[in-house]
């Protein structure tokens, strides 16, 4: 009976990626391998202030002294790090002032991933959603940059941010992630490349959701963005990340470095669709996705929330975390991770409880298919002065098929005797039962399991965006979708 | 005819359950299955809609003349099979309104036509809903999920009335409800009840087919219809019980 379930689960959870398409684009590439010299090319190259170039070689210096750490639950081929190019950038012919002079080629493939950087195109009474639009080491374009600086808002590629406003990047960059953190932190602070910058004024609204979106394009390179997102007193940013890669033999790096910080009565909502090539049903392939992304409230009655759907990369080793300094703050993570064939997923978060009254969920929800391997790693710290603090954590694991493996490592400190921490576990399997009584009303069993899936999932979904919610939905299935007998 | 089995044996597991189960069904009648415990309703209604957990391992059921083995779960529904189930299966996190509006475009899709638009779609489900006297709410709720006994039943009569199938098979429909609920299960079916469609009603109550007059009753015992007659069969069950036959087979 079991067995029977499985054997439409294995037919059904072998699909195909999407978006595995190259765009045939002219490209700048830097010499393939690191050294200080790269550094000094992709510094250049961005015309960059000395503090930046300083920054990068401290950064690169204190890598060299780190190894890459071995506690994740993840099997990862050795990095060749003289291999990679660490910077690629389609070639412009001139600066850009409008969308028609974007190459048309460009446009093109973010069209075919249902991008839109047109801002004519926004639909009628939707408040439209403003993009930066980042192929491989660059930013092609930010939609609404304009309007938004009506608000006094800043929303730009970091490139940009460092040429017009050095004095912000100075003050945050690395206040959050220094580049100590970790071993992908350092390499990303010695090479990053582009990402996107907010800055939301004082009391400010942001009146459109703000979007990024990555694509990496070119082989054998390695994408390091960085986001830095500021939201001052009292002000609200819904900010979403994107992400997608051609389909390819070799392994790729994504290495990539997000901080936030929210000041008193400040509130940032983060929410990643997270779709890098997965690899194929081999295991051949994908985008190694090491990522560190942390968030600070800083200051009294700040909130910060992480939403994340993770259902591609060959690897992912990512915990979206917040720092609860201020008083009566507010830290969410809302995950779903999805593996699938030989997917590895590290995931979770980190919540360190150091203002009094703070208050901290976790959501977890992992799937998995396949042969892969789903771990959540989370930890909830609640520190000495952090008195009546709150967590609840709560993390589930679908199992969809007999190969694949769910962990949990939730690790739990508390350092007072007036906070509470909860935490609940489930693992569950899509039964047979669910699968029949689906197929009896007409549903196909590939329909079913997208049902039943994105139904385990809702919490989470029900989170994001509505522009993000219907996408990702979608993609739910899609990475569990293939061709049933 | 629209529903003929013949000589079906099936099992699990090497287990046989039915052995030899002979039925007829036309278009335009009611058919009430009753029997113990254990006898293998339930998996008879679980075979014609092809749950693959049972091995059919003689016989053959035929619908509108075709052999239904070729058929998948799925295309058996989409061309009018439709169980009511006795224990229906919970999906957390998926509304009814979803699930059905689901169900009701792949259904046209395999009758080759365009998904129902979402205002028709909801239409649909009102009237529906008024048929089988279920509040609103109900249907934005997860299938099934903290449903009480009585409202799981509804909610499979409901869904009945959305995919309108050409032979219905409700098992145990009539378990659980209160005299009110039992009224509106059985006037749903009355409802629906059409010249070209059929329904199979399994129950060990007599008390339903005083709502839903069957045609035929059938009595199945250890894996075989043994004896068959009008509604008055059903009267003498409920008198005399089960050992009769039980004697009578022996
Ligand atoms: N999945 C299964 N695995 C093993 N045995 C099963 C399975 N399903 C049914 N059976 C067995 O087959 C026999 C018939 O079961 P079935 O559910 O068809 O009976 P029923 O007539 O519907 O009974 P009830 O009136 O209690 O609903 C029982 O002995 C039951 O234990
Ligand atoms: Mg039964």
């Amino acid at each position: 009976m079991e067995s029977e379930a499985n054997n439409i689960l294995e037919e059904v959870t072998q699909g195909d990626y999407k978006y595995g398409f190259v765009t045939d684009i002219e490209t700048e590439y830097a010499p393939v391998g690191l050294s200080e010299d790269t550094i000094r090319y992709i510094s250049t190259k961005k015309n960059e202030p000395g503090f930046m170039l300083e920054f990068r070689l401290k950064a690169y210096r204190h890598w060299l002294t780190m190894v890459q750490p071995k506690w994740a639950h993840l099997n990862i081929d050795p990095i060749n790090f003289q291999e990679i190019i660490f910077y690629a950038a389609p070639k412009k012919k001139k600066e850009l002032t409008s969308i028609d002079e974007v190459d048309p080629e460009l446009l093109a493939t973010f069209n075919k991933l249902g991008i839109s950087l047109d801002e004519q195109k926004k639909l009628a009474g939707v408040a439209g959603v403003a993009v930066d639009a980042v192929i491989d080491s660059v930013s092609v374009k930010t939609t609404f940059s304009e309007t938004l600086s009506k608000h006094g808002i800043i929303f730009c590629s970091f490139s940009e941010a460092v040429q017009n406003h050095p004095e912000l990047v100075k003050q945050y960059m690395g206040s959050v992630v220094p580049y100590t953190d970790n071993y992908f932190a350092a390499l990303n602070s010695a090479v990053f490349s582009d990402g996107s910058f907010c800055f939301i004024p004082k009391g400010v609204r942001c009146p459109m959701e703000l979007s990024t979106y990555f694509r990496i394009n070119a082989a054998n390179t390695g994408q390091f963005e960085r986001t830095l997102i500021v939201a001052e007193e009292g002000a609200y940013v819904s900010y979403m990340e994107g992400c997608t890669a051609p389909q390819r033999d070799e392994n790729q790096l994504h290495a990539a470095i997000v901080e936030i910080i929210a000041m008193k009565d400040a509130e940032v909502k983060y929410s990643t669709v997270q779709n890098w090539y997965p690899g194929d049903k081999n295991g051949l392939g994908g985008i190694y996705n090491f990522v560190t992304k942390r968030g600070i409230c800083k200051g009294n009655n700040s909130k910060i929330s992480w939403t994340q759907v993770e259902t591609g990369s060959s690897i992912t080793w990512k915990y979206p975390s917040c720092i609860l300094l201020g008083d009566h703050s507010v830290g969410e993570f809302y995950s779903v991770a999805v593996t699938n064939n030989y997917q590895q997923a590290d995931t979770g978060t980190k919540m360190m409880h150091l203002g009094k009254n703070t208050r901290s969920t976790i959501i977890s929800k992992g799937i998995s298919a396949g042969k892969s391997n789903n771990s959540y790693r989370g930890l909830v710290r609640i520190s000495k002065n952090a008195i009546n603090s709150r967590n609840y954590s709560q993390c589930d694991s679908l199992l969809l098929g007999a190969k694949c493996g769910a962990h949990t490592w939730p690790y739990i400190q508390v350092d007072n005797k007036s906070s509470i921490v909860e935490h609940e576990a489930t693992t569950s399997k899509i039964s047979e039962d669910q699968l029949f009584y689906c197929q009896q009303r007409g549903i196909s069993a590939e329909s079913a399991i997208g049902l039943i899936v994105n139904g385990y999932a809702k919490e989470v979904l029900k989170q994001l965006p509505m522009e993000f919610a219907m996408e990702a939905q979608k993609l739910l299935s899609i990475s569990l979708e293939g061709s049933v007998g | 005819m629209l529903l003929q089995i013949k000589n079906l044996h099936a099992g699990i597991h090497g287990k046989e359950i039915l052995r030899g189960v002979n039925l007829d069904v036309d278009k335009g009648e009611i058919h009430a299955i009753m029997g113990p415990n254990g006898t293998g309703k339930s998996t008879l209604a679980s075979v014609i809609a092809g749950r693959e957990v049972f091995d059919v391992t003689a016989g053959e059921i035929l619908y509108k003349g075709k052999d239904l083995k070729k058929l998948s779960i799925e295309d058996r529904a989409r061309e009018g099979i439709f169980l009511g189930f006795q224990y229906p299966v919970e999906i957390p996190g998926v509304s009814i309104t979803n699930f059905m509006r689901t169900a009701v475009n792949e259904v046209r899709k395999f009758k080759g036509l365009d998904p129902l638009p979402g205002g028709e779609f909801l239409r649909l489900m009102e009237e529906k809903k008024r048929l089988v006297e279920i509040t609103s709410n109900l249907t934005n709720r997860s299938v099934n999920e903290g449903f009480s006994g009585g409202e799981k039943k509804k909610n499979e009569i409901f869904q009945m009335a959305m995919l309108e199938p050409m032979l219905a098979i409700l098992d145990e429909t009539d378990s659980g409800l209160d005299i009110d609920a039992l009224r509106i299960v059985a006037n749903g079916v009355n409802k629906l009840r059409r010249p070209d469609n059929a329904f199979v009603v399994i129950t060990h109550y007599q008390r339903l087919l005083d709502y839903i007059v069957p045609d035929f009753v059938h009595v199945l015992f250890e894996g075989r219809i043994v004896k068959s007659g009008g509604k008055e069969l059903a009267l003498e069950l409920e008198e005399k019980g089960y050992d009769w036959i039980k004697k009578e087979q022996k």
